[in-house]
């Protein structure tokens, strides 16, 4: 089997702060892997390392056959980054845009130009070609600034949030064409804040919290690890009910203010049905109940035993 | 390093293209060296007191306030790319760092040249009588170059410096309004004592002297044409050096902050 990432105890600081606290990640050649975590977990910075733009403080790391440290220079030559911010030159054209960047890969002017033209047509971007990329939507500059990473096929392709702040139709646009490069053979490590692009794209997902990697494995192991995968959700009107109800059930939230409970299951109607029957006959029925598909908080949930401090508000969808 | 030439072209090839298409760089280079020319000759130049017509004395002193002005365009272009994502688009490119500034820097004095080039076309036009010869044309010139490429290094490390281009662009207004308290536009003793030391004594001066010396054959100083060229020269070589100095600085600690 090989690697095209091997990092260790890859650990970073900023003014005194840590935001890596000793990372190990593999990724196999070939494979997507995710890394899941809220903002402020660290995976900015840990794509930012790998990808050569910023030096650990200690750790050491194998980037597509090269030692990180040792030859940054190689590394470079054979990873992409499409970053959180689109990096394309508003000014320009998309086609500007990619015949500059084929000609700062060192390609010939002849081939710049051959590129860019069929990389236009591959990203479905023919036709906004001569427009200026100030004009383009989110969707298009993202696919721009993908065409642009995929110049020179790399070994490696970082994704940082590709998909933030895209309206669904983007997305699933974008997550279809990293899919087709995904076919191709090239190595993804994405970063992303949502579970359910993670289960999408990825062959391997490894939550990143608080600078440390908490949990890694396949997208259904780590939504088996939620104890099969639903949250149900259950108002009280009254606090007698809501008391009841803490004693009889194992919630995962219990909010005395709100009178509000949470708690996982596995979803399957049986067990449900049985949830509610249990309530209903120990006097502490819900005044309302909602279920919810697993978010990217009850992964944090289950394996930190409490909402990641910066998780709640921010990636709640 | 063999690509350095080239990846260099693609750089300054981009920001010409930008420099054409951005209103405002486009206005500062072509159409203000005109119209300043205009205003100091025709608005001003009647009421301020000059042995001669006007335009023979003032001619040096916009071409510094154009290239004052072109600098505050160097600062904001540079503080944009930096505050941009194509920034780090351009670092993880297997290209040298001092490239994308190199494209900035050229750009800038292409974009001042072109503004001097229309002012002094401009100030002829409108009865500038320069009496020197095809050397000291070619002095002039120089100094103009020098001159131009100095601000063009300081204000790219202004813009490197800056946090955005608002900030870029506040700083490089202090650039553009010294020319006014020099002998740009007014002689030095026509102004109050504390004014005229500062005036005799600020960069500008010595540059606008040096120029007005070699086309007009004499200094508005009193002093020798080549005694202000060589204070000129310090001044410039000195701004040049900083400019540079603190850019490399600015990359390298870019490179480690990260």
């Amino acid at each position: 089997m090989s690697y095209t990432v091997s990092a260790q105890a890859i650990t970073k600081s900023f003014g005194g702060r840590p935001a890596l606290d000793g990372v190990d990640l593999d990724i196999e050649s070939g494979s997507v892997l995710a890394l899941l975590g809220p903002n402020g977990a660290g995976k900015t910075t840990m794509v930012r390392i790998l990808a050569t733009l910023s030096r650990p403080d200690s750790g050491t790391a194998t980037v597509a056959g090269h030692d990180l440290l040792a030859d940054p220079v190689a590394v470079k030559r054979r990873v992409s980054l499409t970053g959180q911010f689109v990096a394309l030159d508003d000014v320009l054209t998309g086609r500007e845009n990619l015949e500059m960047m084929g000609r700062l890969l060192h390609l010939s002017r002849a081939r710049a130009r051959q590129r860019a033209a069929a990389l236009l047509t591959e990203f479905e971007l023919s036709d906004a070609a001569d427009r200026r990329v100030g004009t383009y939507s989110g969707g298009m500059k993202r696919r721009l600034d993908l065409a642009i990473s995929m110049i020179e096929r790399p070994e490696l392709l970082f994704l940082d949030e590709p998909t933030t702040g895209l309206d669904p139709r983007s997305r699933e646009g974008l997550w279809a064409t990293i899919g087709r490069l995904v076919e191709d053979g090239v190595t993804v490590l994405l970063t992303t804040q949502y579970l359910d692009e993670a289960d999408r794209l990825a062959d391997q997902v490894a939550v990143l919290d608080g600078g440390r990697i908490v949990a890694r494995g396949t997208p259904e192991e780590l939504k088996a690890r939620l104890g099969g995968g639903v949250r149900v959700r259950l108002q009280y009107a009254d606090e007698v009910a809501y008391r009841a109800a803490c004693d009889a059930l194992d919630p995962v939230i219990a909010d005395e203010q709100t009178l509000r409970l949470e708690l996982l299951t596995s979803g399957t109607a049986t067990d449900v049905h049985e949830l509610l029957g249990d309530l209903e006959r120990t006097g502490a029925s819900a005044y309302r109940v909602a279920i919810d598909g697993p978010s990217l908080d009850d992964v944090f949930l289950s394996l930190t035993g409490a909402p990641s401090s910066t998780s709640t508000l921010e990636v709640s969808r | 390093m063999s690509h350095l030439l080239s990846d260099s072209q693609v750089m300054v090839g981009r920001c010409l293209r930008r420099s054409v298409r951005d209103p405002e760089a486009f206005f500062t280079a072509l159409v203000l060296p005109v119209i300043l020319l205009l205003l100091f000759v025709y608005v001003f130049g009647g009421a301020i007191a000059h042995g001669g017509a006007y335009v023979n004395y003032v001619v040096p002193g916009l071409i510094v306030l154009c290239a004052g002005f072109g600098a505050g365009t160097t600062a904001v272009a540079v503080a944009t790319d930096m505050s941009s994502g194509i920034v780090e688009r351009f670092r993880s490119l297997p290209i040298a760092a001092p490239t994308m500034l190199l494209g900035q820097v050229t750009a800038s004095l292409v974009r001042n040249l072109v503004a001097t080039a229309i002012v002094i076309a401009a100030g002829l036009a409108v009865g500038w009588r320069p009496s020197a010869s095809v050397l000291g044309w070619l002095g002039a010139v120089a100094m103009i170059v020098l001159l131009i490429f100095a601000m063009s290094w300081l204000a790219a490390a202004v813009g490197l410096l800056a946090r955005g281009a608002e900030a870029a662009s506040s700083f490089m207004l202090l650039i553009m309004f010294l020319p006014y308290a020099s002998t740009a536009f007014v002689k030095a003793d026509t102004m109050p004592a504390v004014l005229r030391a500062f005036a005799s004594h600020q960069p500008f001066t010595p540059i606008i002297e040096t120029m007005r010396g070699l086309w007009m054959g004499h200094t508005d100083t009193g002093a020798s044409t080549g005694h202000e060229a060589l204070i000129a020269l310090a001044w410039t070589i000195g701004v040049l050096v900083t400019g540079v100095g603190v850019a490399s600085w600015c990359l390298v600690r870019r490179r480690e902050a990260r």
